[in-house]
């Protein structure tokens, strides 16, 4: 068997494979950018990434893993590492010296597999905070590998790793698990893979043809006891001291003080998302430069071209134009909103306070048949649905995966829609914010209610890790945003260029009067809104936003504004969160949820225009 | 006694993890019989949250309901 079948990493003959690995959140992508001098993105909530990144080592590649608990297939994360750690030549292991006794379980099961590793034991700054000692040289020869103190962050013993890198040695594999393994490595070619058998991995069982031993328990056991030993060994001075952030870390979560805590960071998103780039930024971007400067200068040039009264520059430079409504869309209406949305994401990511806010939502989630950790994939959602619906992944089971789709197809509103849905209704007062926030509210808990009780199966529950509350690194959260602002722009500025092609297309050939009139009893008479609405919502499928966007141009009343907008949140997703829909789920699935959110959205907008109007 | 009726504060020892997937992941992060830890937090109808040292994991309290411990000292 071969290295990274899945990867396609092209890597040169005799080349080492120097393979990062570690827990999450212990500083990998520091060592992985000190090595390689690329970026990758670094997270503070197990599972955001299921990317490896690779780079050049002087003539050898170096590859990033997810940061993993051990080395199996609980989840992506884990088959992902596996697959690279398990043909890896040299192990950089990287461990939080502060979680010793979690982190030191890997590095057991790394050097079981028989593999040269080096530890790097980072964050020693931390360490040394908190009153406690590590005898670095003892647990050195405990292990049987180099182990280099470090504080990665502030490049303290980098050098030293970089240095000692090819000094990566095979370590002091446990005794009574190498009894069981011998049997087992006779007949395979790597003892990574004897191990991962013995471990009862399914891949690898199917792969040499071996059934199951129900030894892995007792293996994880014994590893368990070996990393304890070692621990009540290295460890000389542990104070048992509360510190501030753990404190912190109970505010958090306490309800009394957790709540409060989670509406006011949740309020100043809403203010800065919502009021000030909405409102200030992209008034700047979108009208005075886009619409200001842009789009005529845009327009000059094709009316010399093609003349101001041609299908071609109507095409490009007219009112739905490639060149003028896409660029206006996406870089001055879209880029601002997204980047301030993910600008908070990734504060939120790398304080640590994510976890924290999944298990104070656990309980209300689990109405709802979900569990904390879906709050990840609701929260991404109000920054792009898309990206949210691939993060459904890390949800336990099927039926979870289904709700959580559901209810992101459905309700939620995201920050480009948002942004419009809240320059809309702010004017409106306070009574209808509340209508339309009641209205998506219920909406989604009925959604989720209903799914609860019809899906079949049992929901997984909340058990997960939560890493101390840092302060988060401000480059680190720059480039983050950055990255994640570049990946989103890039995927969505074809589908708007798409949508003004064939918005240009419907209204050359009158096809929009067409849809607009087939659409008109529902949209006159059961929604009661102007025909002309219709154009929003045809837009709407292209991108939501875009949709809601299109509603601007109309004149309604305040009634009549709060049913488009409940309407076109609840309509069909996008284009693109669509493909990603068939993508991840099944296709009886997507189609389910597809169908069902255009029904929902049109019977919950008429009920409400019905009250209302 | 089950895990879910754990005291803020109280010293346990795991004693049993009745979900089997749950205990394979859990024996990674330190939870197997045996293993002492503290109940540092609880959140109200919500998770309960095990430390160990500076270690914390939070686990839902319908799973919490499926772990014995028993209560040290």
């Amino acid at each position: 068997m071969n290295c990274c079948e899945g990867l396609k990493i092209d890597i040169p003959k005799g080349a080492k494979k120097i393979v990062l690995a570690g827990n999450p959140n212990v500083g990998k992508s520091v060592f992985f950018n000190a090595l390689t001098g690329v970026y990758v993105d670094v997270s503070n909530f197990p599972g955001t990434t299921v990317d490896v990144s690779h780079g050049k080592f002087g003539d050898d590649v170096v590859m990033d893993t997810p940061g993993v608990y051990g080395v199996s297939s609980f989840n992506d994360e884990e088959k992902v590492a596996k697959d690279v750690i398990i043909y890896g030549d040299i192990i950089l292991n990287i461990v939080d010296a502060l979680h010793l006794e979690r982190d030191l379980f890997l590095t057991l099961q790394l050097i079981d597999m028989g593999k040269p590793v080096i530890v790097a034991l980072n964050m020693m700054d931390d360490v040394e905070r908190n009153g406690i000692k590590i005898d670095v040289e003892k647990l050195s020869n405990l292990l049987g590998v180099p182990v280099i103190p470090t504080i990665a962050i502030k490049g303290k013993g980098i050098d030293e790793v970089k240095k000692n890198l090819y000094n990566a040695r095979v370590g002091n594999a446990n005794p009574h698990i190498m009894k069981y393994l011998k049997d087992i490595v006779e007949k395979v070619e790597h003892q990574s893979e004897a191990l991962l058998i013995l471990e009862d991995d399914d891949e690898f069982l199917n792969a040499y043809g071996f059934s199951r031993m129900n030894l892995r328990e007792e293996i994880y056991r014994l590893r368990r006891q070996a990393v304890d030993e070692i621990i009540s060994k290295v460890i000389i001075n542990d104070n048992e001291k509360n510190s501030i952030r753990q404190k912190l870390g109970y505010y958090m979560l306490n309800p009394i003080t957790g709540i409060p805590i989670l509406a006011v960071v949740l309020y100043i998103m809403f203010k800065v998302i919502g009021v000030f780039v909405a409102g200030t930024i992209v008034g700047i971007t979108e009208e005075t430069i886009m619409q200001g400067y842009y789009e005529p200068f845009v327009k000059g040039i094709f009316a010399n071209l093609f003349g101001d009264n041609t299908v071609l520059y109507r095409a490009f430079a007219g009112e739905f134009g490639i060149l003028t409504l896409t660029p206006t869309y996406v870089l001055g209406l879209l880029m601002p909103l997204v980047i301030g949305f993910y600008f908070f994401m990734s504060l939120l990511e790398d304080s640590g306070y994510l976890p924290r806010i999944a298990s104070l939502s656990d309980k209300v989630l689990s109405f709802f048949g979900l569990n904390g950790r879906a709050i990840i994939p609701i929260i991404l959602g109000f920054g792009c649905i898309t990206m949210a619906t691939i993060t459904t992944r890390l949800l336990g089971t099927r039926r979870e995966k289904i709700i959580a789709t559901a209810l992101l197809g459905l309700t939620i509103p995201c920050s480009a829609q948002l942004g419009v849905i809240a320059g809309m209704i702010a004017p409106l007062g306070a009574k209808y914010l509340l209508i339309y926030l009641v209205t998506i509210f219920f909406v989604f808990a009925l959604t989720g209610t209903i799914l609860n009780k019809v899906l079949p199966g049992e929901s997984s529950h909340l058990f997960i890790d939560l890493p101390p509350i840092r302060m988060p690194r401000i480059s680190n959260v720059v480039k983050k945003t950055w990255t994640k602002t570049w990946m989103f722009l890039k995927e969505a500025t074809p589908l708007f260029a798409l949508g003004a092609v064939i918005i240009t297309f419907l209204s050359e050939t009158n096809l929009l009067v067409v849809i607009q009139n087939f659409f008109a009893p529902f949209t006159v008479n059961f929604l009661k809104l102007p025909k002309e609405a219709a154009n929003a919502f045809i837009m709407g499928i292209i991108r939501r936003d875009f949709g809601a966007a299109g509603l601007t141009d109309l004149t309604l009343t305040p009634e009549q504004t709060v049913v488009s907008l409940v309407t076109i949140t609840l309509f069909v997703p996008c284009i693109a969160s669509i493909i990603v829909m068939f993508k991840e789920r099944s296709k009886k699935e997507a189609l389910t949820i597809w169908l069902g959110s255009f029904i929902a959205a049109f019977l919950v907008g008429g009920i409400l225009a019905f009250i209302l109007i | 006694m089950t895990l879910d009726k754990a005291k803020i504060g109280q010293r346990i020892v795991i004693k049993n993890i009745l979900d089997d997937n749950i205990r394979v992941q859990a024996i990674r992060l330190g939870l197997y019989e045996g293993a002492k830890v503290s109940c540092s937090a609880k959140i109200p109808f919500g998770p309960i949250i095990l430390g160990n040292r500076l270690q914390e994991i939070a686990i839902g309290r319908e799973l919490a309901k499926k772990i014995k411990v028993d209560v040290i000292n």
